[in-house]
């Protein structure tokens, strides 16, 4: 069933003391309210240095406007939010800093190349033209698309561009990378090759929060959270979710607690 | 759905309606040197016509083209001295239609009309008791555009519309696009101010519109023959405060709109059909019916064509165009303040 069963074993939580336990967000009675609707209800969860942070839920159930108050990008009415140890409130600017970003309709520019959007992309997080060259040769070299460096963002198959895109998110080295739904419309091969890329960025100490709806996903990730109608209704590792609620996979976890919500 | 339904009773009424070249209530002055019982009737005359309106008296001795500087009338007549006696004794009276014809179109009519008022005039009331051959010698000037020249005319039109394209539309499109394609948040997650990000869009087409502006502009003069009779530094300080005025009704568009093509129906049914239409540029203002000629007010092409006149056309510095000035800064703020509030209600 899971690709990856080593993984859970370097779980932070498994792993006790160390570099592993530091707290690289933490969200404390976090509220967003849109007039008279509770889009986030009182969170509550922190994330892990170097851990894959699962963000699940079905439509609507929050977890696209909790990834925006977390990436700086709206403001939360109530609550206390740290990320990347600076405060969301005052220090947005730093933590904008600390950060990637990958939105769920993709973040290249079409009409740029390949090339181009890596100028552009290093110009705005200040990567020095040197370094920027010699992280470009790798990076394309380690996707196998040195031939396409001069290609059209506009001119490549989905998967290239959403592997492309992650790369792109964390090519200034954020200690936190945002994916929202990141492998939406893509085959479930072209997805676990995309997740491949992920487990490398987290190997180099890059933190990765992961919205999803992909079942299938979820059992990639170290921990899950799993929101409905703006609260968190389960927070644990893809196993021990499995086993507190008797199930085979994750999607009847899922299936379980929107059930007895109901 | 609505706006499909809308769209032809609206343009059909406001085309209707606008293109009018008909005259009516066309502000004049008059400097009456005689004074006598024939120049009041013609006064009378032409104000009963419905034509015109007497906007101003003027007294010997007043700068007759300072009136038309400060844009109070289109036409002064002028009744030269003893006028009644005049015609009375050798059937011959002068008089004088000055026009301003930096708007050709209404000049050429409004001395036309003028001009037979009087003479219809003379010859029904004067001609009964008079056996002279009646004579009355219309002298006819065309101030600021002796020739009639009807591109005088077209390149501030054409100058306001392009500015308005370039800068308003261009900029609403390319900022919605990024919203569209989700660059935009990713912008917005970046360590970049949105000041920053807003600048980056709205820069290059500031430059854009600034050659586009000093190209029609040397294009009018070297090849029309269009005069610059003000400040050229004066004339390019004013267009770049109506590109950024434009610019700013771009991003504001764009704060609105979701995507491209929306801010191209926007840009389109908002910018360009009214800079036609309603700024004056085509059609003048005052044959308009009441609401739209109130409606008029609101469109910024109409203060920059009357700055631009005055600049070219008519010599005049800051001092008579102050007014349509501060009306460009007024709405340039507005533009940014209500962009800034849209803003931060999305962030929200």
């Amino acid at each position: 069933m899971n690709p990856y069963p080593d993984l859970h074993q370097n779980s932070p939580l498994l792993e006790g003391l160390g570099e592993a336990n530091q707290k690289v967000i933490e969200v404390r009675d976090l509220v967003k309210k849109f007039g008279n609707f509770v889009a986030n209800d009182h969170l509550n969860f922190d994330v892990y240095k170097g851990e894959i942070f699962g963000f699940l839920g079905a439509n609507g159930a929050g977890k696209t406007t909790a990834m925006k108050i977390l990436c700086g990008l709206s403001a939360p009415t109530s609550g206390k939010v740290k990320v990347a140890g600076f405060d969301i409130y005052k220090e947005t600017e730093k933590v904008k800093r600390n950060i990637g970003y990958m939105s769920q309709k993709f973040s290249l520019y079409e009409d740029l190349t390949i090339a181009e959007n890596i100028r552009f992309y290093s110009g705005i997080y200040g990567i020095k033209p040197a370094e920027r060259k010699e992280k470009m040769e790798k990076l394309l070299k380690n996707l196998d698309i040195e031939s396409a460096r001069d290609s059209l963002i506009g001119s490549l198959p989905l998967g290239w561009k959403q592997k492309l895109a992650f790369s792109v998110a964390i090519f200034h080295d954020p200690k936190i990378v945002f994916l929202d739904e990141p492998t939406g419309g893509v085959d479930p091969i072209t997805r676990r090759k995309f997740w491949d890329l992920i487990y490398e960025a987290s190997d180099r100490g890059i933190t990765v929060f992961v919205t999803t709806h992909y079942m299938d996903e979820a059992e990639y990730c170290n921990r899950v959270s799993i929101m409905n109608e703006g609260r968190i209704e389960a927070l644990d590792t893809p196993e021990n979710l499995k086993q507190k609620y008797g199930a085979k996979n994750m999607d009847e976890v899922f299936l379980k607690i929107a059930r007895n919500k109901e | 759905m609505m706006i499909i339904f809308l769209l032809p009773v609206v343009q059909l009424l406001l085309f209707g309606k606008v293109i009018n070249t008909d005259i009516q209530n066309s502000r004049i002055a008059i400097l009456d040197l005689s004074h006598d019982n024939t120049t009041r009737e013609i006064i009378a005359k032409l104000v009963s016509s419905g034509y015109f309106v007497l906007g101003e008296e003027l007294h010997p001795g007043d700068d007759v083209e300072d009136v038309f500087r400060q844009g109070k009338v289109k036409m002064v007549v002028t009744f030269g001295p003893e006028f009644e006696q005049n015609l009375e004794r050798d059937g011959k009276a002068n008089v004088q239609l000055l026009a301003d014809a930096s708007d050709p179109n209404t000049a050429r009519i409004l001395t036309s009309y003028a001009s037979g008022i009087i003479n219809d005039y003379v010859k029904k009331e004067k001609l009964q008791n008079i056996q002279l051959p009646n004579q009355i010698n219309t002298e006819v000037r065309m101030l600021y555009n002796e020739g009639l020249k009807s591109v005088y005319m077209f390149v501030p039109g054409i100058m306001a519309m392009i500015l308005m394209l370039i800068s308003a539309m261009m900029t609403s499109i390319s900022i919605s696009k990024e919203k569209e394609l989700g660059t935009m948040e990713v912008l917005l997650a970046s360590p970049l101010k949105p000041i920053q990000i807003v600048l980056g869009k709205v820069t290059p087409y500031l430059l854009l519109s600034f050659i586009n502006a000093l190209t029609i502009i040397l294009i009018g003069v070297f090849f029309f023959g269009v005069p610059i009779r003000g400040s050229f530094v004066f004339l390019m300080s004013e267009s770049f405060l109506f590109i950024l005025m434009a610019l700013s009704l771009g991003i504001l568009i764009s704060t609105v709109a979701p995507n491209q093509m929306v801010a191209m129906f926007i840009s389109v049914l908002a910018l360009m059909l009214p800079t036609i239409l309603l700024s004056g540029f085509m059609f003048p203002i005052e044959n308009m019916p009441l609401p739209l000629r109130i409606l008029s007010h609101a469109m910024p092409p109409r203060w920059f064509i009357v700055i631009i006149k005055n600049i070219m056309l008519k010599g005049t510095g800051i001092l008579f165009v102050w007014k349509e000035t501060l009306i460009l800064i007024f709405m340039t703020v507005v533009f940014i303040g209500l962009s800034i509030k849209n803003f931060k209600i999305r962030l929200e």
